[in-house]
């Protein structure tokens, strides 16, 4: 029996701090704006359903901006979607979030180059969080994108801005090469 | 041996069929439709005087001898050494005489009008839109001749051989 716990039994007080539950509150239900637009978002729609289930997480999908803080911009976005997009996005409420999922999201994916009707990146039309690198991602990638965003959520507190809390999640960043290194030298321990 | 002799390339029954198809109405139509094209994948013919086109779906697809009751294709060309612009459709006559046929349309570069055979073949209506949405010919008697893919204000044909594409849509930047 910890401290803590003997605290909540014995005199009905927890102690933390402000930031600590909102952000805890707000992470552990993101509602993701139920949108997809192209490959991704069969993938996005496997992990929303059983296998993977996002709801282990409270990520839930809405059909409405107005109810949503999470734009997961799933798949390509040609020029004609791309107001679109834009509309949605500036439906939703403060604080929102962008996830850009799948290559076509992140830089106009194989349309690169002859693609005239793909937008070359979300971002050139809304600030993204985090991007989840693949054609199309791996539900597991999207999780792992979406926790991105949980630990972003995490870094902010009352007074500063994304930019900073960004800069303290890149501080705490952690190589995977040096994990994967580790995780062979431990093998090879072993 | 003497098999190998007697063995001539035998004419594809696909030709063999869009020879009869272009006989009768070449028959109809004289010198507005071009020599049948032989090739075996698509035999095709060339509408000569364009402003037949429609008379000639018509007949094609109410002869009785004929019944192309089916398109199951148009799609867009672009000639730009001929200062042209074209279609194809492919028609079939489905469960009638099975015959395959493609017929193949020009008309100028520059504000060039096809007349359209949505009103004869109802598939033909977003075909001949996607073409006009692609390639900038328009469809003479279309009832709803609007792009289909792009937006209404797209600059240029996308498929156009000597298509740039805009900087600019909306304040959004195009090329990367």
């Amino acid at each position: 029996m910890g401290l803590l716990d003997a605290r909540i039994t014995k005199h009905n007080v927890l102690v933390t701090s402000v930031d600590n539950v909102m952000n805890w509150a707000r992470l552990s239900s993101l509602w993701p704006m139920g949108f997809g637009l192209a490959c991704c978002a069969i993938e996005m729609m496997a992990t929303n359903a059983s296998n993977y289930d996002l709801e282990r997480f409270g990520i839930f999908p809405r059909s409405s901006p107005r109810q949503s803080d999470l734009m997961i911009v799933a798949g390509t976005v040609t020029m004609k979607m791309a107001e679109r997009v834009v509309r949605l996005y500036e439906q939703m409420p403060e604080p929102r979030y962008v996830l850009s999922m799948g290559s076509c999201s992140n830089c106009g994916g194989p349309y690169w180059q002859h693609g005239y009707h793909v937008l070359k990146g979300v971002d050139r039309v809304i600030p993204v969080d985090v991007y989840v690198p693949g054609c199309p991602p791996r539900p597991e990638a999207l999780i792992g994108g979406l926790m991105k965003v949980q630990e972003l959520i995490r870094m902010e507190q009352i007074g500063i801005t994304r930019a900073e809390a960004l800069k303290k999640l890149e501080e705490k960043s952690v190589d995977p090469g040096h994990l994967i290194e580790d995780a062979r030298q431990g093998a090879r321990a072993s | 041996m003497s098999e190998q002799q007697e063995h001539t390339p035998a004419i594809p029954p696909a030709v063999e069929r869009a020879r009869v198809v272009w006989t009768v109405i070449s028959e109809k139509f004289g010198d507005a439709v071009s020599p049948l094209d032989e090739n075996p994948t698509m035999p095709f013919f060339e509408v000569a005087r364009p402003e037949l086109w429609l008379d000639i779906a018509l007949f094609m697809r109410d002869n009785p001898k004929l019944r192309f009751n089916y398109m199951a294709c148009l799609s867009g060309m672009d000639y730009p050494g001929e200062g042209k612009l074209g279609i194809v459709c492919n028609l079939e006559s489905l469960g009638e005489h099975g015959y395959t046929i493609a017929v193949k349309v020009k008309c100028d570069r520059e504000g060039g009008v096809i007349p359209s055979v949505s009103r004869v073949w109802k598939t033909a209506e977003w075909h001949e839109r996607e073409a006009y949405d692609m390639y900038g010919m328009t469809f003479g008697g279309h009832r709803d001749m609007r792009r289909i893919l792009c937006p209404e204000d797209w600059e240029g044909f996308p498929l156009r051989k000597d298509y740039q594409v805009q900087e600019n849509y909306h304040g959004i930047k195009v090329p990367y």
